[in-house]
């Protein structure tokens, strides 16, 4: 089985997030960048299908030479080899374009369920739109067996259980492994990933939909009104008479 | 020309996230100066008609039972309408369901996509508006290129209004197509409220020592009428199902009313409920950051305040 897992690197979890002077940009100064959390779930249990049905794990990212190491890190997680089109991921209709041009020769396309920076949610329908596949979004269990897909996802107030056959697109998160289950790279992975074959590619299409034009912080809240602890019915009244949100 | 708006229900009534999206719809359509068109897809138990009280014009009753998992074969009968109806704009609140179909839509369409809106648009030519990103860090004013778009509605961004407008309603049958997604099974959790769509959210973490501890948070959570969430350690654990934890890596939430015991505050927790409109922080560490976001706060140990708490809701709900 051919697994393609498609891999956004982001701003660390614990970043200040920042804008240049002109606020047209993310000011990356300072700020480390990493896996994106939902798709380190997703190559872990990439790894995991691979070792129980044979295969490759192969990941792919839109992005500049910069991003690299983002993509060497998950070569020392255990992916086999990646590929990296060199262009900036600016819009997510150019960016599915791009992964699903890879995707075409895959047996089993993975992302996760959104990126923690601009927060789409959308690279992995439109990567299932344009190659014309299903798609379990918000995916939080799955068994392949043969072509056949057994597979869970989340829906509000509950989950619900899928079945559906090879080629897919998933678009996974937690529960696919556990938090515990992670891999992480070890000594012997850091060494391998760096003769492992990681592909450069240019852009095919370019057709860009959306475009940023600035970005702004959200308003800087009123410093906290402390009650004293046994002073509840206080509380309760600036809830309802100044909050009003009870 | 017409404002498209999906109106998606759930055991065939409309979910709260519906009507802001098509109050939205309406706003934009009024300020563009064109009509909103609501579409439904599936057996209804509500009535259609009622959308009227949101700013619908019309309705369209796509009549095959498609499943919600199938993500293409509702799309593709959107875009059927959106084409029939000659749609521009079309709307769909970022639900579970909404956040699938979205992106498919707009690729279907030829339309650009915004995602996690929070604001009408800014401007019509070219056609601007406010989203969220950074996980509620921040907020990104996107631009679209395309002459038609796709936004899908962030949840309780967007108040609902009622009008005393009317709908017409038509049904319409979409091609067939084979699903290549099916359900097999569906597990309900009874009678909780969806975190998403809840108005307010009574939320605790690691300080309260053990899954033992939550019944005074169902308790405080089932008087407010709210929902149930968790910080991330606490789902790790397992004391907590995964469901429930919010943040940064788990689900965001914006409820008018977010109550936080026994949690320290985290950056990462803080990014997935900062949009909540009031924060009430219950801790017994001054020092906590959380202090430094919550709007109200009482510094105290949780396992004292909130029984009090409860008594004093409870005291409240009798008198009001
Ligand atoms: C990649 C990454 C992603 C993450 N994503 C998330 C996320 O999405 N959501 C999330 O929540 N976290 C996330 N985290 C974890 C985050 O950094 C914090 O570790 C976590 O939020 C802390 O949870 P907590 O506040 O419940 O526990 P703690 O930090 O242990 O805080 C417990 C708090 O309870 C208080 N307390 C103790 N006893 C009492 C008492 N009797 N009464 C009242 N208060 C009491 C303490 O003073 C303390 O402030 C992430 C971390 C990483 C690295
Ligand atoms: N630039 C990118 N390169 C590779 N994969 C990406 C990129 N952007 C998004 N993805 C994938 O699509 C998922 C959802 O991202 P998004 O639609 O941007 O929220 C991510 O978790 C990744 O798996």
């Amino acid at each position: 089985m051919k697994i393609l897992v498609c891999i956004s690197s982001v701003p660390d979890t614990t970043s200040k997030i920042n804008f240049t002077s002109d606020k047209s940009a993310l000011d990356t100064n300072g700020i480390q960048f990493i896996i994106n959390p939902y798709d380190e779930f997703v190559l872990t249990k990439a790894i995991k299908l691979r070792e129980q049905h044979g295969g490759t794990v192969t990941v792919a990212h839109v992005g500049p030479a910069n991003n690299e190491p983002t993509l060497r890190k998950a070569l020392a997680i255990g992916a086999d080899d990646a590929i990296r089109v060199d262009a900036e991921a600016t819009d997510s209709f150019f960016v599915a374009n791009e992964l699903a041009t890879i995707a075409k020769d895959f047996d089993l396309i993975m992302a996760g369920r959104e990126s923690i920076d601009y927060n789409g949610g959308s690279v992995p329908a439109m990567i299932a739109e344009i190659l014309d596949l299903g798609l379990i979004n918000g995916c939080t269990g799955l068994e392949i067996n043969g072509s056949n897909v057994s597979g869970e996802r989340e829906i509000e107030g509950g989950k619900e259980s899928l079945s559906a056959s090879l080629p897919i697109v998933i678009a996974g998160q937690k529960g696919l492994v556990e938090e515990s289950d992670l891999l992480i790279p070890n000594m012997r992975g850091i060494m391998t990933a760096r003769t492992k074959p990681l592909n450069v590619v240019t852009a095919q299409a370019n057709e860009e939909r959306t475009v940023s034009i600035s970005f702004e912080k959200p308003a800087e809240r009123a410093s906290c009104k402390l009650v004293e602890s046994g002073n509840e019915a206080e509380l309760v009244a600036l809830l309802h008479n100044e909050a009003k949100a009870i | 020309m017409s404002v498209l708006v999906f109106a998606e229900s759930w055991d065939g009534k409309f979910k709260k996230g519906t009507f802001e999206a098509v109050t939205y719809a309406h706003e934009t359509a009024k300020k563009l100066g064109v009509s909103t068109t609501a579409v439904t897809i599936g057996k209804l138990a509500d009535d259609a008609a009622q959308l009227g009280n949101y700013g619908a014009d019309k309705v369209i009753c796509i009549s095959n039972n498609i499943n919600t998992c199938d993500s293409q074969g509702m799309s593709a009968a959107i875009a059927e309408i959106a084409n029939k109806e000659g749609a521009s704009l079309v709307i769909i609140a970022n639900s579970n369901t909404g956040k699938t179909i979205a992106p498919r839509l707009a690729v279907k369409l030829s339309a650009g996509f915004i995602s996690n809106v929070v604001d009408t648009p800014s401007n019509d030519t070219p056609f601007t508006v406010k989203k969220k990103a950074f996980s509620g860090k921040a907020f990104e004013n996107a631009q679209c290129n395309n002459d038609k778009c796709v936004l899908a509605l962030a949840p309780n961004a967007f108040h609902i209004v009622e009008t005393a407008g009317s709908a017409t309603v038509e049904s319409f049958d979409a091609a067939n197509r084979v699903s290549k997604v099916t359900s097999t099974n569906v597990e309900k959790a009874t009678g909780k409220i969806s975190l998403a769509e809840a108005e307010i959210v009574v939320s605790a973490g690691r300080g309260l020592k053990g899954p033992e501890n939550w019944g005074m948070v169902e308790e405080l959570a089932e008087l407010l009428g709210a929902g149930t969430a968790c910080s991330k350690p606490v789902s790790d654990i397992g004391w907590r199902p995964h469901a429930e934890h919010v943040g940064q890596t788990g689900k965001a939430v914006a409820p008018n009313l977010y109550i936080a015991i026994g949690i320290s505050g985290a950056i990462q927790h803080l990014a997935g409920v900062n949009s909540s409109k009031v924060m009430v922080v219950i801790n017994t560490d001054p020092e906590a950051p959380f202090f430094k976001s919550a709007d109200y706060g009482i510094i105290g140990d949780a396992f004292e305040v909130v029984p009090r708490l409860i008594e004093e809701i409870r005291n409240f709900k009798a008198n009001n």
